[in-house]
């Protein structure tokens, strides 16, 4: 088989799993209208598979921050920070995500992939050891690859699991990261982190926290789940995204750690690439503000997240162990969970579909992902549309 | 580590291979992991977990990058047992 015919072959493989499944995926949308409503072919439909969990996508605060920043320094930057040098906002922006999280350094990336894979890959090479969560996102997994270091995983969240890896790392716990996430985006689930802490601080190795999920959900302040543990002095690196409740594009990494500096003069991923526009940046340091003084807009959230699930739960719907913004029903056969998927859009409802092998442990997942900006009545709305087809598609079986 | 042992990592091997694999095909050291078992990835990489445990060894799985038969599977955890032991 030649290249273009593997291509081709995935191809089939993909549409013979799913035969009317095929537009499921990259979906065209039309128009938005707001954090919570937009366009699909002619249906207007709610959304509820977006990270937007602050619901400041429209925030007039960011918008204008991110307007005033295009006409005073342009549209793009054209290169990396290496060559063309940092802008104003990279370097305030660096400084508000270290005051954030009281941290002496921080790096800005141009995406939250990128800043897994610059941090993992600056962080660990060949010879060294990463420790990883079997359910890591695929820039956590990429990042380890990239580095060439040797990567072990640990089941899911299982504890024990992880303690009889770290034992038989030995002596080269000297030399190993540990990878796990606030909020894991496929079952809305957290990371145990202070029993990782505990473990962490038996046998060895330097932690690194993704807060990707939790950044701006949880905890009073909104730094994720180093807030709502207290934990936040226990983790040495934490790495996290704009694109989910900042509303823009990009990711950063923080520490107390001052070797974080050198991975600007290491990490390809850093510096082999163009440095966030302005207007990202602007609209990110805007969000940011806006994130931290949030708690009202978190508590709504966390009103919509606890409503959303008890109702799904009742109905006989098998959800991941924790309510939160990311609320996935786990259905047994990729046939159902399009059909789920395709009659919600029937409804006027977008979710997320999630099929194998993106989830875990061959599941199919039907993911509602929870946002402040939804009402009291969208999110009944929404619990009664599942309830209904709960039947209709015969979810028990 | 011994050919005994050798032999138990290959019939492991074999034994779990089989209840995973989507066809029914019988498994020999030749058979290939990926086009002949369409194993896919997350069931190769718990597989890999389930043999660290059952050998009490850490096989890091950016070294399956070279394994694409059972043998050398078997050879890869083989050859880390040895060395761990
Ligand atoms: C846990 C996790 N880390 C990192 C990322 C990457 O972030 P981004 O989409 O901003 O590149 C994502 C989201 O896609 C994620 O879910």
């Amino acid at each position: 088989m030649n290249l273009l015919e593997k291509l081709d072959a995935a191809a089939a493989a993909r549409k013979a799993l799913l035969p009317n499944g095929v537009g499921a995926f990259g979906i065209p949308i039309e128009e938005i209208f707001s954090a919570t409503e937009a366009r699909i072919g002619d249906r207007r439909v709610l959304l509820m598979g977006t990270n937007n969990y602050l619901g400041l996508t429209f925030a007039p605060e960011c918008i204008r921050a991110a307007h005033e920043a295009i006409d005073k320094e342009g549209t793009g930057t054209t290169g990396s920070r290496m060559a063309n040098g940092s802008y104003f906002g990279h370097r305030a922006l660096e400084r508000e995500f270290a005051d954030f999280y009281q941290c002496s350094s921080s790096i800005v990336f141009t995406t939250g992939y990128q800043a897994n894979l610059g941090t993992i890959s600056g962080l660990v090479g060949p010879g060294d050891t990463v420790l990883i969560d079997g359910d890591s996102h695929a820039s956590i997994f990429d990042g380890c690859i990239l580095s060439g270091a040797n990567i072990i995983r640990f089941k899911h969240n299982d504890m024990a699991d992880m303690e009889k890896r770290l034992r038989r790392l030995g002596d080269n716990i000297e030399t190993t990261l540990i990878i796990a996430e606030g909020i894991y985006s496929m079952l809305g689930d957290q990371a145990p982190l202070a029993d990782i802490v505990q473990l962490k601080n038996k046998y060895g190795g330097i932690l690194l926290l993704d807060e990707a999920h939790s950044l701006g959900v949880l905890g009073k302040s909104g730094q994720g789940l180093v807030e709502t543990t207290g934990l936040l002095n226990e983790v040495d690196f934490i790495t996290g995204t704009f694109s989910k409740s900042l509303c823009s594009i990009g990711g950063f990494c923080v520490s107390n750690h001052p070797q974080l500096e050198q991975l600007r003069y290491v990490s390809h991923p850093y510096i082999f690439t163009a440095s966030p526009s302005p207007a990202t940046i602007a609209s990110t340091r805007a969000a940011l503000e806006l994130l931290r003084k949030g708690s009202h807009l978190r508590d709504k959230l966390w009103s919509n997240c606890r409503q959303l699930y008890a109702q799904l739960k009742e109905v006989g719907y098998q959800l991941g162990p924790d309510p939160g913004p990311v609320i996935a029903a786990v259905v047994a056969t990729p046939q159902q969970a399009l059909l789920l998927w395709q009659q919600l859009l029937e409804h006027n409802i977008y979710v997320n579909l999630i099929l194998p092998p993106a989830a875990p442990e061959g599941k199919s997942l039907v993911r509602c992902s929870v946002n402040a900006a939804h009402t009291t009545e969208e999110i009944r709305y929404v619990g009664d549309t599942f309830a209904k087809l709960y039947g209709a598609i015969n979810m028990q079986t | 580590m011994t050919e005994s042992n050798y032999d138990e990592i290959m019939k492991l091997l074999c034994d779990r291979l089989s209840d995973l694999a989507n066809a029914d095909v019988l498994i020999t050291p030749e058979t290939n992991l990926i086009n002949q078992l369409s194993i896919d990835s997350i069931k190769l990489l718990n597989l890999i977990m389930e043999v660290e445990d059952a050998f009490d060894i850490s096989i890091p799985i950016n070294v399956l990058t070279d394994v694409q038969t059972v043998r050398e599977l078997a050879d890869l955890v083989h050859k880390i047992k040895i060395t761990s032991s």
